[in-house]
């Protein structure tokens, strides 16, 4: 059985069909690009993983276990975590914080210990800061730490929402867009972290990308979609090849 | 200036970050404690009114400020809390006992409130609570059988440990002083441990918090419940200060002056809370003074440039007139609002943060270092 598996998955918004019975599997430890023009359904696949919306019909596997009917935020606490095609940082808070709220799924405090702050909610505390500090560590976010996000500059908050993400210590990672609006230095940043995150951490990767420098660098394999359906599924320059994709691309 | 030089992730759990903290802290403190003794018993009452409504500051703070949240119904939280404790006594039931209970209940009640407000958001859950409020002051004027409809309720003095805490003694100020204490102590603890850090995850980007695993319903239900139990808490206390309620003391003014308390003090750090209470308890003597002395002030001050002694007094009655106005305090909150919110959204507190940093830079200061930050209640940007 495949690591990850959306089988059948489609989305519509009355006649439009967003995604469109779309199959695929993530093997545990690739990293997966899914590609396509603007309008493809890429995003959508991941907001139908996230739960952020609901699928019209199909199901969704992770770890062998059935998860369309797992609420948002349950989703999370599997283990899946993402981040977001326009930033969804918390702009008010710090850094430090916004990361440590990648901790929520590892906090077994309750609410009356938190009242009363007791040993076990500092010794919790100290855990997630060891671990937060790790990741700023991992991602060079040094210099950031007490700033407050709506103070920082774009590339930087990107970082910080890939950070976030990686705080919940997640087993899959869904990056949507990792390198829009980043210049060329932080995109290729970007791709060896992306790579790391694979090779040092562990983690299966799944990515919405319109960069193919960077896509063809860094993935195992790579879906490329039109109007909601699969076009073609396989090695980043098969992909990259295939008459449908390229007809898809140039609009012959 | 002072440079921190954090070794140790405790520097940034602690509450007090550096000695300086905890000198000017300590100072406070003290002065609190000294006070009752050296002030008049008008200030000291007015001291008891500033930590009622601080603690309240606080409850809203945690709803409004902290979880984005916003509420026009904490008056009717109060008024629960203060019938809680005028039904209980009739039964004799210890102080202590019903002090818990009037927070126990509200914070539950809050909690019932805070379902349907989940599928409301910024002014539409403004509405809602205005809506709650007004139905809680509807059942207290109705339901005779328990509170005594629109004749109220006498509240007796507070029996503790067999001796009367009499409404005016400094033992009272102490009891009300350290409610407010142990709350603001309890919703620090809150901002630095995972439920606080959800609170303010769901205020900034909900769906954000969502993909990170905070049960979003859960944590406003939460939410609401600590703030409405902080609520009914000082609804106990405050029944006691006034020894005497009725439905029509907690009525919308009310739950508008408690969102004065969070807008002037700053809704950003708990400090707001107590600055706001400060400055709105402090508008009654004020209008007071508006009303007793300045007319006078100003017919003599008119009668020395010059005016005749007839003219004087007309001047002087005009304005004993319009000091006297009905909605005249309604009036001076309002321009009060208005004021805060274009010149000032960081509240009092984000001003003197504002003069602390001008001292310690002092020829160095930029107005632009405030600029990014932005007020923190969600229903400002409404989508």
């Amino acid at each position: 059985m495949s690591y990850f598996r959306a089988e059948n998955l489609s989305l519509h918004f009355g006649g439009l069909k967003a995604v469109d019975a779309v199959s695929f599997a993530v093997e545990k430890g690739e990293i997966l690009s899914i590609i396509g023009p603007n309008g493809a359904g890429k995003s959508s696949i991941f907001n139908l993983i996230s739960r952020i919306y609901t699928p019209t019909s199909g199901k969704i596997f992770f770890e062998d276990r059935d998860i369309t009917e797992e609420p948002a935020y349950g989703i999370a606490r599997l283990g899946i975590a993402r981040t977001f095609q326009n930033i969804e940082l918390f702009e008010n808070a710090t850094v430090l914080n916004n990361l440590l709220v990648g901790r929520h799924r590892h906090s077994t405090t309750r609410l009356w210990q938190e009242l009363l702050f007791l040993p076990s909610v500092r010794a919790n505390e100290r855990e997630h800061r060891r671990r937060v500090e790790q990741v700023i560590e991992f991602l060079d976010l040094e210099p950031y730490r007490d700033k407050l996000i709506s103070g920082l500059p774009y590339g930087v908050r990107k970082v910080i929402e890939l950070a976030r993400a990686l705080c919940a210590e997640p087993k899959l990672i869904l990056l949507d867009e990792p390198s829009s609006g980043l210049n060329v230095e932080e995109t290729d940043d970007m791709s060896f972290w992306i790579r790391d995150m694979k090779s040092e951490l562990g983690i299966t990767v799944v990515m919405v990308e319109h960069d193919m420098t960077l896509v063809s660098r860094v993935s195992d394999r790579v879906i490329a979609l039109n109007y909601g359906r699969v076009l073609a599924m396989g090695a980043p320059a098969e992909v990259q090849r295939h008459p449908d994709v390229v007809a898809a691309y140039l609009g012959a | 200036m002072r440079f921190l030089f954090k070794t140790d992730y405790d520097d940034d759990i602690r509450l007090f970050p550096h000695s300086g903290y905890v000198i000017s802290y300590g100072t406070l403190f003290a002065l609190l404690v000294i006070a009752p003794f050296v002030l008049s018993s008008y200030l000291v009452s007015q001291l008891v009114f500033v930590c009622i409504y601080a603690t309240v500051g606080v409850a809203l703070l945690i709803l409004t400020g902290f979880t984005g949240q916003a509420s026009l119904g904490h008056a009717a939280f109060l008024a629960i809390g203060a019938y809680t404790t005028a039904y209980l006594q009739q039964f004799n039931v210890p102080f202590p006992i019903y002090f818990l209970a009037a927070g126990l209940l509200t914070g539950v009640i809050g909690a019932i409130v805070g379902f349907p407000a989940l599928r409301l958001q910024g002014i539409y859950l403004v509405i809602a609570t205005i809506s709650f409020a007004f139905i809680v002051e509807e059942i207290l004027a109705r339901w005779e059988s328990v509170t005594h409809g629109n004749e109220g309720m006498r509240i007796k003095t507070i029996q503790l440990f067999g001796t009367q805490v009499s409404r005016d003694s400094p033992a009272f100020y102490f009891l009300c002083l350290a409610v407010l204490v142990l709350t603001i102590v309890g919703a620090l603890n809150l901002l630095r441990s995972p439920t606080g850090r959800a609170f303010v995850a769901i205020r900034d980007s909900e769906t954000a918090a969502r993909s990170l695993g905070i049960n979003v319903a859960l944590y406003k239900v939460k939410s609401f419940a600590i703030s409405a139990a902080i609520t009914g808490f000082a609804g106990c206390l405050f029944a006691h200060k006034l020894s005497f309620i009725s439905p029509e003391m907690f009525t919308l003014q009310l739950s508008i002056e408690f969102i004065i308390v969070i807008l002037i003090g700053g809704t950003f750090s708990l400090h707001g809370a107590v600055l706001g209470a400060i400055f709105v308890v402090m508008i009654d003597p004020f209008l007071t003074y508006l009303k007793d002395d300045m007319p006078g002030a100003i017919g003599h001050f008119a009668a020395l440039l010059g005016a005749g002694a007839t003219r004087a007094t007309q001047i002087q009655d005009s304005v004993a007139a319009f000091a006297s106005a009905n909605g005249l305090k309604g009036a001076i909150y309002g321009i009060i609002i208005i004021l805060f919110v274009l010149f000032e959204p960081l509240g009092l507190y984000g001003r003197w943060l504002k003069i602390k940093l001008f001292f310690q830079l002092f020829p160095l200061y930029k107005r632009a270092t405030f600029k990014h930050q932005k007020i923190y209640v969600k229903s400002e940007r409404l989508r």
